[in-house]
């Protein structure tokens, strides 16, 4: 008993010599399955990419859980160095002062060579401040595109090579593949409150919000019950009672892909970050992509798309040798190689415009693969199409599905529903201003 | 009643040591914090925090959310007990009746029993799954169109199934051991008299089995109320439309996952108060008709 107890302080003062001459810090994250495993190659290859510095990502589970995690983390002073955040966590984190080191900050610091211009534009406008000063570090962002099943297509006698430009095109095809009995629906959503209200505001230069959609400040209320929103939640509801279009549920929609996977819907909007998935189980069917489709008669349609996914916060608290390892690591992460190659397992966009150049032989290999990234870099960001900003907006998200729902089951017309998200999320609004 | 005395007067209070010191640090201290939180508004991470008095409160009497998920708490934490009771109570009568196989049934019929509520949860996802599962398949055979993902009333059947499924392997073991516990003798007076299978139920064996029931009632109202977390998480996550968002989701939802704690803690605060008022309604009346 004593010679083992011995031996393990042996082992243990060992353990403590090598983590001396190294500086560990955590990073939580929420990636599961197989992101997770990509995840933590990443990780693995800065740090054997150097000696002094070593970073250890550690699964919190979803996204709500692992910022949650992180809160209560911080509040016990026990947090992590580095925490990846889902883009409606930014308007909490943002508001964090004193918790969170904005990124530009400990670049500035900590940072040999950082280049905050080499950025898209499109990613890294959503989580700069209203200066244009970077707040976290983009990781992984994604956007939604269109996938469609080209042999439901072909049976339909549509131009498999051809998937819908506009709302009214989408509606057509939709109709005839229904009509001619390719598939029993024309098509299905993930996130109705990502895709089909903000990224459909983007889209068509409308804005979500006051303030250019929160960007600026938190005095910004809600504004997305206009004109272009409200007629495509009414087109919703009635393709819906048609049967073109199939609600897959609120949040991501955990029956949108099932329905597009087993051919019951010909088309889904998705996630560019499904792809890998998309492209697993699509095995029985020819795989498209497209851009989102837009309504012609909304004049500056197509805009651009908006981003989705996680960026990385810095947590206060740290010590100077914690901040440079973080620093170094961000660095590490925004080289071309270490960007092309997780964007190319992953699906997620390159953040840096010369990943973007770095991944060209990919997407040259892989056609379709480019659609998000060409959909959000397709014109510059208009204060309408950089992203939105807002507090509780984790709350104000589930709103839009149950107001959605509302639509749906016939209680309340597409401005009732719209009307009573704005109403509803800015009594939250003004709580979150009020803190 | 037999009464200890002990001399030492330290010792019962270290005997009872463990026991107050799990209530402390497992109860009354999250209780006092929940309490003092809503009052408070505070930001995610607790750096600026403002008394506000009852504003959380009156925050939630002037929502329709919370007023609507006062009703669907209702609405479901009734149709859970009828449902686990109703069905328990027939499955007990019936196996009472067996002679041979008492034992077989029993065992099988407790079985559910020991699944996880969030197992049992994901196992009604799936059988009612609107696109993989083998009900909504069946029902569209039958001409009904199954969807509970946007259809509310289809929504509240499932969690009630999903919820009632656990429950009705406990209420079975009760139900049975108290009808085993009713004499044959008052059933075969009363069928000399000539009553018949249906008159003896309800005039000899629901009488007696009233402090049975009773007991159940309030056992179940409370699991319907507090333990079916995991099934609406695993099946419906309160949707659609709030249609299933029974409170404690709720508090869970707006504290957890919304960074709302001083809504989600007066929430808890109200929830609180349900459960002494369960607990008070269970001793005063519960405990003494069984007792007797």
């Amino acid at each position: 008993m004593n010679r083992l107890s011995t031996a393990s302080v042996v082992a243990l003062l060992a353990s403590l010599g090598t983590a001396q001459a190294q500086t560990s810090i955590e990073w939580w994250h929420a990636m599961g399955g197989e992101l997770g495993a990509k995840l933590e190659e990443v990780a693995q290859g800065f740090n054997d990419s150097q000696d002094d510095y070593r970073v250890m990502p550690s699964y919190k589970g979803t996204y709500p859980e692992t910022m949650t995690a992180a809160i209560a983390a911080f509040r016990a002073n026990q947090q992590p160095a580095i925490v990846q955040v889902f883009e409606v966590g930014t308007g909490t984190m943002m508001a964090a002062e004193g918790a969170i080191v904005p990124v530009h900050q400990l670049m500035e610091e900590h940072g040999q060579d950082f280049d905050a211009d080499a950025f898209l534009p499109s990613v890294v406008g959503y989580y700069t401040d209203t200066d244009g000063n970077m707040l976290s570090m983009p990781f992984n962002s994604s956007t939604p595109i269109l996938y469609y099943n080209k042999s439901v297509f072909e049976t339909a006698g549509l131009d498999p090579e051809q998937p819908p430009r506009t709302w009214a095109e989408l509606e057509q095809f939709s109709r005839q593949i229904m009509e001619s009995g390719a598939a029993s629906c024309g098509f299905t959503t993930q996130w109705v409150s990502w895709i089909q209200t903000e990224n459909l505001s983007a889209w068509h230069n409308q804005p979500i919000g006051t303030l250019e959609n929160g960007f600026g400040g938190t005095e910004a209320r809600l504004s997305l019950n206009g004109p272009v929103q409200v007629k495509h939640w009414g087109n919703l509801k009635s393709w819906a009672d048609e049967g073109l279009f199939k609600y897959g549920g609120p949040v991501g929609a955990d029956g949108a892909a099932p329905m597009f996977y087993s051919q019951e819907c010909a088309m889904m909007m998705g996630s560019s970050a499904s792809r890998a998935g998309v492209i697993a189980n699509a095995s029985a069917f020819d795989l498209g992509f497209g851009m989102l489709p837009y309504y012609d008669d909304v004049e500056g349609a197509p805009q651009n798309s908006i981003i989705g996914g996680a960026t990385l916060w810095v947590l206060s608290g740290k010590s100077d040798e914690e901040y440079a390892a973080a620093a170094a690591f961000f660095d590490y992460l925004t080289q071309p190689e270490v960007q092309a190659d997780w964007a190319s397992a992953t699906g997620y966009l390159p953040i840096t415009e010369a990943a973007r150049e770095a991944m060209a032989d990919y997407y040259a290999e892989n056609p379709g693969a480019d659609t998000g990234i060409n959909q959000i870099t397709l014109n510059d960001p208009t204060e309408n199409s950089k992203g939105l900003r807002f507090g509780n907006y984790v709350q104000i998200r589930g709103i839009i599905d149950e107001e959605f729902e509302q639509l749906l089951a016939g209680s309340k017309d597409a401005q009732g529903a719209l009307d009573s998200v704005v109403a509803r999320g800015d009594d939250l609004l003004e709580q979150f201003q009020a803190q | 009643m037999k009464r200890t005395i002990f001399r030492n007067q330290l010792l019962p209070w270290l005997l009872l040591a463990p026991q107050l010191i799990i209530t402390f640090i497992f109860f009354l201290w999250p209780a006092a914090q929940a309490l003092r939180q809503s009052f408070l508004r505070q930001d995610a991470f607790g750096i600026r925090t403002t008394f506000v008095g009852l504003d959380n409160f009156r925050r939630l009497w002037n929502s329709p959310e919370y007023l609507n998920s006062l009703q669907v708490t209702a609405v479901f934490a009734i149709s859970v007990t009828v449902l686990s009771m109703g069905v328990a109570l027939l499955l007990a009568i019936a196996v009472d009746r067996m002679i041979r196989s008492t034992r077989v049934y029993t065992t099988l019929l407790v079985w559910p029993y020991a699944v996880a509520p969030a197992v049992a949860g994901i196992l009604w996802w799936f059988i009612f799954n609107p696109t993989i599962g083998i009900m909504p398949y069946l029902l569209g055979q039958l001409g009904y169109n199954w969807n509970h993902i946007s259809n509310k009333g289809d929504a509240m059947t499932l969690v009630v199934i999903a919820s009632a499924w656990k429950q009705i392997s406990y209420n079975f073991l009760f139900f049975l051991a108290g009808l085993q516990a009713i004499p044959a003798s008052l059933r075969e007076a009363a069928a000399i008299d000539g009553a018949g299978p249906v008159r003896r139920f309800f005039d000899i064996t629901f009488p007696l089995l009233s402090p049975t029931t009773f007991f159940l009632l309030v056992v179940n109202i409370v699991y319907a109320m507090f333990d079916t977390f995991a099934v609406i998480d695993a099946t419906t996550q309160g949707g659609p439309a709030q249609a299933t968002n029974i409170m404690v989701y709720k508090v869970y939802f707006d504290g957890f996952v919304g960074q709302n704690l001083g809504s989600s803690a007066a929430q808890s605060v109200i929830l609180m108060g349900l459960v002494a008022m369960l607990t008070v309604i269970q001793f005063r009346y519960v405990e003494k008709k069984v007792a007797y």
